[in-house]
């Protein structure tokens, strides 16, 4: 048999390869181009614009919050549910089916369903009218209650998105082998001291899996922040939106593009360093 | 006091029954030896006693107290499993010293009973290593480690040696006797190789097919094999069997009239092979020799009698080429009779 191509393999990735720099370099060159380009010339006029535009900070601060609420949240909930169905037998294929139909739900169709419970004469009013606790129509989603609107928010995302995570972990632990745990059942551990000395170590390649990917996509949240409270939320890949829709802008736009990019990156890079994944401490 | 008693444990996986009614009273501070083939449910009954099983029905005490509802970490024992199960995340140390740690010695206490583990475990040199970098007889040694470390009342293992080179084997198993008489340790040792159990163990139980056919003490075990089985098990070469037909007392091979104290009828005769004495007499029953072994200190002598294979031993300087017929007797002492049907031992007549 003739010895194998050394070509071979970069011949078999090259059609992916492709698809990806005319499908995603070429498209970021663009934006990083735009970016940089006013009126046809270099500069850096969009990210002073976008730094000095009204919205910017708040959109900042609010996509921060967001992400530094929602993501533990969604990771703490995800382990619970990861680690409750691993104890079932039966139906247990039933509920993970169930908990993971928000998968399968598109963004803006998840927030637009949570407008119809959360809006003034939603489910949630109704509910709440029935009970005698509010008196008429109240707005939760209003610029005046921006607290509330956050965590109607915050609700949504993480109904929507803890699937992804849960999924994460389901299969992360299903690949640690049940021996570990009886080893230390055996040696007297208990619940609590095996989940946190055998369970979370072995558990760490899927929890940095999911908090990179988790942590990546809260930063781009933009559908149901949109759908619940329009602009009464700003947040950044919103005011991304905004400065192309309604200002015609595509520099600024490319700006704040960038800004997420960046951001999304760095936290990666956080979460690779803070959670050290060494291959040979794993089974 | 930590003695076992194991009542009546029936286990079946769905259709397959892995134990069958399985009684087993293990006294404080004995060594008990579990011998049994590949698949015999040796494992699954150690994990019932430890709790990591559900029995199907049965109870399981262990110094006196009913333990067959309790979670593992209730039952106060200690276990090395078959497939080690050293935990990847921890250094060695990390490792030996887990069980102390869960229960919540402090560092000291803990250090020192980890230092005194290895020790004896020949695994001080590797305390900071990762079990990744260990190599599979070392792994099992940490897990022998980790399981003495917490000075159990009483200890299951699970074939704890069986990856350990043949001097480091025997090596081991002195150090675990001493060890483990010391502590007056309640140990179930389960084990594929018989010398093992013969040399650790005060008493062993051979398991069949999800029943325990015999507990004995290791020569009794060895002479007075209960049935046919435990005869073919236990000891190499395993018991001959030779079938023959009594009659008054008296059976034939060939020429050669034995005295068989049992009823009338066929029946089998179970001989070790060191208590055939060969010999080129006319009178003696006839054996063509179809191999010869050399074993060191004798030889092992492997052919053909009454239709049957028998082996026998002979001096190492013995000329006993293959093809050569010869003569065995059987030292009448030692035989041993089973019925050919059951495989059980036959009463034998005063
Ligand atoms: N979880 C299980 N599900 C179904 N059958 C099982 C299970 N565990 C064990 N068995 C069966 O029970 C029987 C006894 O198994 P066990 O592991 O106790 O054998 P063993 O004596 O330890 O064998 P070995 O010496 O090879 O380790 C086997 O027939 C095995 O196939
Ligand atoms: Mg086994």
């Amino acid at each position: 048999m003739p010895a194998r191509s050394p070509y071979l393999p970069y011949l078999l990735i090259a059609p992916s390869i492709l698809f990806l720099a005319v499908f995603f370099l070429w498209p970021f060159a663009q934006t990083v181009v735009m970016a940089f380009t006013v009126d046809g010339q270099t500069s850096t006029g969009n990210f002073a614009r976008m730094a000095a535009d009204l919205n910017f900070w708040p959109a900042m601060g609010n996509t921060f919050a967001l992400v530094i609420v929602v993501v533990p949240l969604q990771v703490a909930l995800a382990l619970t549910m990861a680690v409750m169905i691993q104890k079932m037998t039966t139906g247990r294929d039933i509920v993970l089916w169930i908990w993971t139909i928000p998968l399968g739900i598109s963004d803006l169709a998840a927030g637009l369903a949570w407008l119809a419970i959360l809006s003034n004469n939603g489910y949630f009013n109704t509910v709440l009218f029935h009970l005698g606790i509010i008196s008429g129509p109240t707005g939760w989603l209003s610029y005046e209650t921006p607290l509330t609107l956050f965590f109607a928010v915050v609700v949504a995302e993480v109904w929507r998105a803890t699937a992804l995570v849960f999924v994460i972990l389901v299969a992360g632990l299903q690949l640690i082998p049940k021996e570990y745990a009886e080893a230390a059942e055996v040696f007297g551990a208990s619940p609590w001291q095996r989940f946190r000395h055998v369970t979370l170590p072995l558990l760490k390649p899927s929890l940095q899996s999911a908090l990179i990917l988790r942590t990546v996509l809260a930063f781009e949240v933009f559908a149901v922040a949109y759908a619940l409270g329009g602009r009464n939320i700003p947040i950044l890949v919103g005011e991304a939106y905004t400065w192309m829709n309604a200002n015609q802008n595509t520099g600024v736009a490319a700006a704040y593009a960038g800004v997420v990019l960046l951001v999304s990156l760095a936290s990666t890079i956080v979460w690779l360093r803070v959670i050290r994944v060494r291959r040979e401490h794993l089974p | 006091m930590a003695d076992i008693q194991i009542d009546r444990i029936v286990k079946a996986f769905g259709t397959v029954v892995a134990l069958e009614e399985v009684r087993l009273d293990v006294p404080d501070g004995e060594f008990l030896a579990l011998l049994g083939p590949s698949g015999c449910g040796k494992t699954t009954l150690l994990r019932i006693i430890a709790g990591l099983e559900t029995q199907t029905s049965g109870r399981v005490r262990i110094g006196g107290r009913d333990v067959s509802d309790l979670p593992p970490r209730r039952r106060a024992l200690a276990m090395v499993f078959q497939n080690y199960a050293v935990f990847p995340h921890m250094t060695v140390a990390e490792n030996i010293g887990f069980g102390l740690r869960m229960r919540g010695d402090d560092a000291a206490t803990v250090r020192a009973a980890v230092g005194r583990a290895a020790e004896l475990l020949k695994m001080t040199p590797y305390l900071d290593r990762y079990p990744s970098k260990l190599s599979g007889g070392q792994r099992q040694r940490v897990a022998v480690a980790r399981a003495l470390a917490v000075e159990p009342a009483v200890l299951l293992m699970d074939e704890p040696l069986s990856n350990l080179d043949a001097l480091l084997r025997l090596e081991m198993r002195a150090e675990l006797k001493a060890v483990l008489r010391e502590a007056g340790t309640t140990t179930l040792y389960v084990t594929h190789d018989q010398t093992e159990a013969m040399g650790l163990a005060d008493r062993i139980a051979v398991m069949e097919k999800g029943r325990i056919v015999q507990i004995d003490r290791p020569a009794a075990l060895y002479r007075h094999p209960r049935t046919r089985f435990v005869g073919g098990f236990v000891g190499t070469p395993p018991m001959n069997f030779i079938p023959v037909v009594a009659a008054g007392g008296r059976a034939m091979i060939g020429p050669l009239a034995v005295q068989a104290p049992v009823r009338d009828g066929p029946v089998l005769m179970g001989v070790r092979a060191e208590d055939l004495d060969l010999t080129d007499d006319d009178g003696a029953a006839p054996l063509m020799v179809r191999v010869t072994e050399p074993m060191g200190s004798h030889l092992l002598v492997t052919g053909e009698a009454a239709g049957v294979t028998v082996r026998a031993m002979a001096p190492a300087d013995a000329d006993l080429p293959a093809g050569r017929p010869v003569g065995f007797r059987p030292r009448p002492e030692r035989v041993v009779w089973m019925d050919p049907e059951s495989g059980q031992a036959l009463e034998m007549r005063a």
